[in-house]
Order: C-alpha cells, then sequence, then structure tokens
C-alpha cells in the first residue's frame, strides 16, 4: 500500500507533462512556420461587402494566376464586418459598398490604424419587382413613399390593387446604408425618415431574390450585380419632370441613372508592398474585368 | 503488484479526467452567465428604460425597443408549440401504444433522424416551398410570416416532444394498462383516460423542452419570418412577418463595433434570451423532479 503513494505522485507529474507539452509545441513552431509562410507566399486577406464579393473574387483569382507567390483569400459579410475586421487587424484590404462611418473611423484610429480609401468600381441599385408585376417605372419619390409605409398598394402607382411587400438587405449590409440615406431620405441630411417597420429584412441577395421570384406583391432593391433574368428592373426618375431610366453600365456611367454609388477598398495605413502592388492592378489592368460582373469600371 | 498498480494509474487518471471536465462544464456556464451579464447589463444604464422597452428596433439610428422582438419570439414559439403539442403526443401515443412492434422499430430511428436534419437545410426548404405554399392558399402578402416559422419550428420540436413523452408513456407501469382493460374499457378509453394522464408530468416536461429547443432556434426562423421588427399585436399577426430575439443577433451582431451601444443592446436581448431559457428549463427539471418524487406517476 505505501508503494503507492509516490506513484500517485508521478502520476500527478505525468498528467501534467501530458497537458504541457503539447501547449508548449503548439505555440512555438506555428509562430515560425507562419513567419516561414511569409517569405515564401504572400497571403492577402480581403473580406467584406457582399455586393463586392463575387468581383473581388473574380479579381483575386485572375492576379493569383499571374503571380503564382500570393494567395488572396477573399470573403463576404458585409461592409460592416469587413471594416470592423481591418480595425481589429484581422483582414489586409476591407471591402465596403459604403464610405466609413465616423466612428468606425474614430474605433480605427484609436486601434491606432488609418484607414485609406480607394474607389476601385461603380455600381448601381436596381428596384426589382416580380416579372407578372405591370408597373414599369417609379420616381424616387414614390419609391421613397412606398418604403416609409407612406404608400402600401400597388394601384396607389399605377399598379394593380395588391398590398405591397417590402424587401430589403440587413442593416449590416452597404446596400442597405446607401439606399436609406439615397433613396429614403433622398439624400437630404436633416431627414429623420427610416424604412416602414413592415419591411422584410433579409439575409442575403438570394433571400430577395427568391422572394421577387415567388410573390407578385413585393418590391425589392439590389446591387445590379445581383439581379437575375427572373426579376424585373424598374425604371428610375429623379422627380416627375425627369426622365425615366433603366440601370445599365451606360446609364451609370453618363451619370443619368439616379441610384448608383462607388464601391471602396479600404486599406489599414498606406499600403505597400504585395497589397500595394495588389490594389495597383486593381485600379488598372482589373478594371477590364469589372463590366462582365454587372458592375461598372471607373472610366 | 505492477498490474494493480496500472489500474491503480488509469483508474486515478480517467477519474481525475472526468472531475476535470465534470467541472469544466460548470465553470463555462458561469464564464459565459459572466460574459453575458458583462457585455448585455450596459445597455439598461445606456438607453432609457422607455427605449428599451419600446415598439421599436431600430439599432442604427439609436431604438433599441426590444419589445417587438421579445413578442415575435413569444408568438412564434408558442404557436409552433401548439401545432407540435397535439402532433407530438398523438405520435408518442401511436409508437408506445398502438404500433405493432415492427413498425416501432422503424419509426422510433427515424424520428431521431428527424432531429438530426440542420436547421439551415429546413429554412431552406421552408423559404423555397412552405412560404409560397402559405402565401398562395391562405392568400396573404407574402409567406414569409410568423406561422411560417412555427411551422418549421413545430417541426423541430418535435423529435424532441415525442421522445420524451414517449418516455413518460414508457414509465407507467404495465397494471395501470391491465387494470383498465380489465374494469371493460377499451383499448382506446385506457390510452386516452388512463396512460396518457398517468404521464401528464412528462408530456409537460417534454412540451417544456421542446419550447426551450424552439425559442433558441435560429438560422430556420431567420430565413422564413420575414424579420421585420413590427409589434406583432392583432389577429392578422400570425400572418405577418416577424422579428425574433435569436434572428437578430445573429444577423447584427456581424457588423457591430465592439463596446457600442449596439452591441451591449444586442448581449442585453441575450440575457432576456438566457433568462427566459432558464426559466423553461426551471420549469421543466420541476415537473421531472415531481414525478420522480411520485414514482413516475400522479
Amino acid at each position: 500500500m505505501n508503494s503507492d503513494h509516490p506513484s500517485r505522485g508521478n502520476l500527478i507529474l505525468l498528467v501534467f507533462l501530458l497537458l504541457a507539452t503539447p501547449m508548449a509545441g503548439c505555440a512555438r513552431p506555428t509562430a515560425a512556420a507562419r513567419e516561414e509562410r511569409r517569405a515564401t507566399t504572400r497571403s492577402i486577406e480581403n473580406k467584406g461587402s457582399d455586393t463586392l464579393v463575387n468581383l473581388a473574387l473574380a479579381w483575386a483569382e485572375a492576379y493569383m494566376q499571374a503571380h503564382s507567390d500570393i494567395r488572396i483569400s477573399v470573403t463576404g459579410g458585409g461592409s460592416g464586418t469587413g471594416i470592423a475586421a481591418m480595425i481589429n487587424g484581422t483582414t489586409d484590404i476591407a471591402n465596403a459598398s459604403r464610405e466609413m462611418k465616423p466612428e468606425e473611423v474614430s474605433a480605427a484610429e484609436a486601434n491606432g490604424i488609418f484607414p485609406q480609401q480607394f474607389v476601385v468600381a461603380r455600381d448601381a441599385i436596381a428596384v426589382v419587382i416580380n416579372p407578372s408585376n405591370p408597373v414599369d417605372r417609379l420616381t424616387m419619390q414614390q419609391v421613397s413613399d412606398v418604403y416609409t409605409g407612406k404608400i402600401s398598394n400597388w394601384r396607389q402607382v399605377g399598379g394593380e390593387d395588391r398590398p405591397i411587400v417590402l424587401l430589403s438587405r440587413e442593416s449590416n449590409s452597404g446596400t442597405y446604408v446607401y439606399f436609406l440615406e439615397n433613396v429614403i431620405r433622398l439624400g437630404q441630411k436633416d431627414s429623420q425618415s427610416l424604412f416602414s417597420p413592415d419591411t422584410l429584412l433579409m439575409p442575403s441577395s438570394e433571400g430577395i431574390s427568391t422572394e421577387v421570384r415567388q410573390n407578385p406583391n413585393t418590391l425589392g432593391y439590389d446591387g445590379l450585380g445581383y439581379v437575375t433574368a427572373d426579376q424585373k428592373m424598374v425604371a428610375i426618375a429623379r422627380d416627375e419632370n425627369s426622365p425615366y431610366v433603366l440601370p445599365s453600365a451606360g446609364t451609370v456611367n453618363d451619370g443619368s441613372y439616379p441610384i448608383s454609388r462607388p464601391l471602396y477598398m479600404y486599406t489599414a495605413g498606406k499600403p505597400s508592398g504585395p497589397i500595394k502592388a495588389y490594389l495597383d492592378w486593381v485600379l488598372g489592368e482589373g478594371q477590364a474585368m469589372v463590366t462582365a460582373l454587372g458592375f461598372v469600371p471607373l472610366k | 503488484m505492477i498490474n494493480t498498480k496500472r489500474t491503480h494509474w488509469s483508474e486515478f487518471a480517467i477519474e481525475a479526467l472526468i472531475r476535470t471536465l465534470g467541472f469544466s462544464t460548470v465553470g463555462f456556464v458561469l464564464l459565459i452567465l459572466v460574459f453575458l451579464l458583462r457585455e448585455g447589463v450596459p445597455i439598461f444604464f445606456e438607453a432609457q428604460p422607455s427605449n428599451v422597452l419600446g415598439a421599436r428596433w431600430y439599432p442604427t439610428f439609436g431604438l433599441f425597443g426590444t419589445l417587438p422582438l421579445i413578442l415575435g419570439s413569444a408568438l412564434v414559439t408558442l404557436t409552433a408549440i401548439v401545432i407540435a403539442l397535439p402532433l407530438g403526443v398523438a405520435t408518442a401515443v401511436f409508437v408506445r401504444e398502438v404500433a405493432p412492434n415492427w413498425a416501432r422499430e422503424v419509426l422510433k430511428p427515424m424520428i431521431e433522424v428527424l432531429a438530426g436534419i440542420p436547421s439551415v437545410v429546413l429554412g431552406f426548404l421552408g423559404m423555397t416551398l412552405v412560404a409560397p405554399l402559405v402565401r398562395t392558399t391562405l392568400g396573404v402578402p407574402t409567406g414569409l410570416t410568423a406561422f411560417t416559422g412555427a411551422l418549421l419550428l413545430a417541426y423541430m420540436a418535435l423529435p424532441t416532444i415525442i421522445s420524451v413523452a414517449e418516455d413518460a408513456l414508457d414509465a407507467v407501469p404495465r397494471g395501470y394498462r391491465d387494470a383498465g382493460l380489465a374494469m371493460g374499457a377499451t383499448h382506446w378509453q385506457t390510452i386516452w383516460r388512463v396512460v396518457v394522464p398517468a404521464a401528464r408530468s412528462g408530456i409537460l416536461t417534454a412540451v417544456m423542452l421542446g419550447m426551450g429547443r424552439a425559442i433558441g432556434e435560429t438560422m430556420a426562423v431567420l430565413m422564413v419570418t420575414g424579420n421585420a421588427a413590427r409589434m406583432p399585436l392583432g389577429l392578422d399577426a400570425f400572418f405577418r412577418p416577424v422579428r425574433t430575439m435569436t434572428a437578430t443577433i445573429a444577423t447584427e451582431m456581424g457588423e457591430v463595433a465592439q463596446g457600442s451601444t449596439h452591441y451591449h443592446a444586442l448581449f442585453g436581448i441575450g440575457i432576456i434570451l438566457f433568462v427566459l431559457t432558464i426559466v423553461i428549463n426551471l420549469v421543466a427539471a420541476r415537473t421531472m423532479f415531481e414525478k420522480r418524487r411520485r414514482g413516475g406517476l400522479r
């Protein structure tokens, strides 16, 4: 019996060692491996706007084919998500379909990060309805009135006697903020208009297109690059006296389509090395690919 | 000697491991609670109580009314239970009391498979199949409604309700059934008047656990309820979109700046949800203990 006691002491030591070894073993080589990986292939993290994600992916793929020593990983999640990741230092480039908010800039500066902004392409927001809906034109004022709940029946804007079901992206989407500020509030800074509480907030572009396709009552909006052939786009006029314009690359570039916006990439501080090389490529050669993805290139 | 030593060693190691795991579970729950309180409590100081209990949830513009979210969760969960309770209890009665042995062998594993379907798959089915069906058959403006969410949640709560209710029926002694039949009651009368009432508290536990499952469900609800933070008042609220607490946390947590009022508000919702779940589980546990005290019967 006595001989058991020392064994218990040994055992505790053994358990402790078993637990401790893998931890110590993990910590050191990973840091070294990370260092090594950085030396051979450079990786760029690119995260943010769901509007931009397809374009960013196409850019990344084309760039990686030409530069085998660079690895670019692109993820979506929304502009806010990307900017938050850039502020927290978990991504190199944040994609955003809106400008950074002042509080985001100050949060970044509190973290010692001074974000740099690059306009990488232009986007138009299309107002979409079900193809069976006879309405084909709306003024900005009408769209605003519908989304704030002042107009709730299609009859009031020249359609059939049906209730209007409002669709929107989630509030973490840059498209949402842009649409609120420039369409619902008609660009008026002092306006306090908000989305009607009856607005359905869909978690993805796919959610919006599914519902628009199925339901003749719906009115939705989404990036021009995401409008599929089974949704009908509405021609938009700035006001009653202006021409009604359908969104397209041409009408966005010449400024006649009223709901269009720049798309941004943000870096933490002035970019250098591979990140700078990549951004230069995006702003130069990369522009040739923009049209094919439903966006509008910079000039 | 060596042999006993080895047994002693391994036994000690296993015992220590199990003890550590057991205590760490308790520790994790406590840590989660502390974290939740630390992140969530500030909202009750940062925003006016009238704002937090208001009717408008619009966090990007400083409106943190949690009422529509709480009512939305309550509406969807209660409707789901009202749908799932009769179905679940009837299925349990069928599997336990009526079905022949071979059918029971087939049904039980199938019910377990039902529990294993990922909620995002159900959500997708709900979005593409159930929602259009709800819209066209009921003639409502959109199929993304509280009712659609409740249908999916009922489906998800069913496996829990069925298996717990079945266990409760199983615990009713054979003598009760024999006595019922011997008194001249039919098979149905025995089931309905003797066996089911005897298992009443177990069935209540089943409902409570199903409700706990339903109120915490996120993905499926997020995809089919439309997520409109409107107050679900009036009779038509069933067939209008709602927004639940879980869906709000899930969709908005990704965008918030850490430490902002919105961030605290989301954790505040987490606290409300946590308290509700604890209450439901406590009620379930109470009925379960009561059952044990009374030897499985009431």
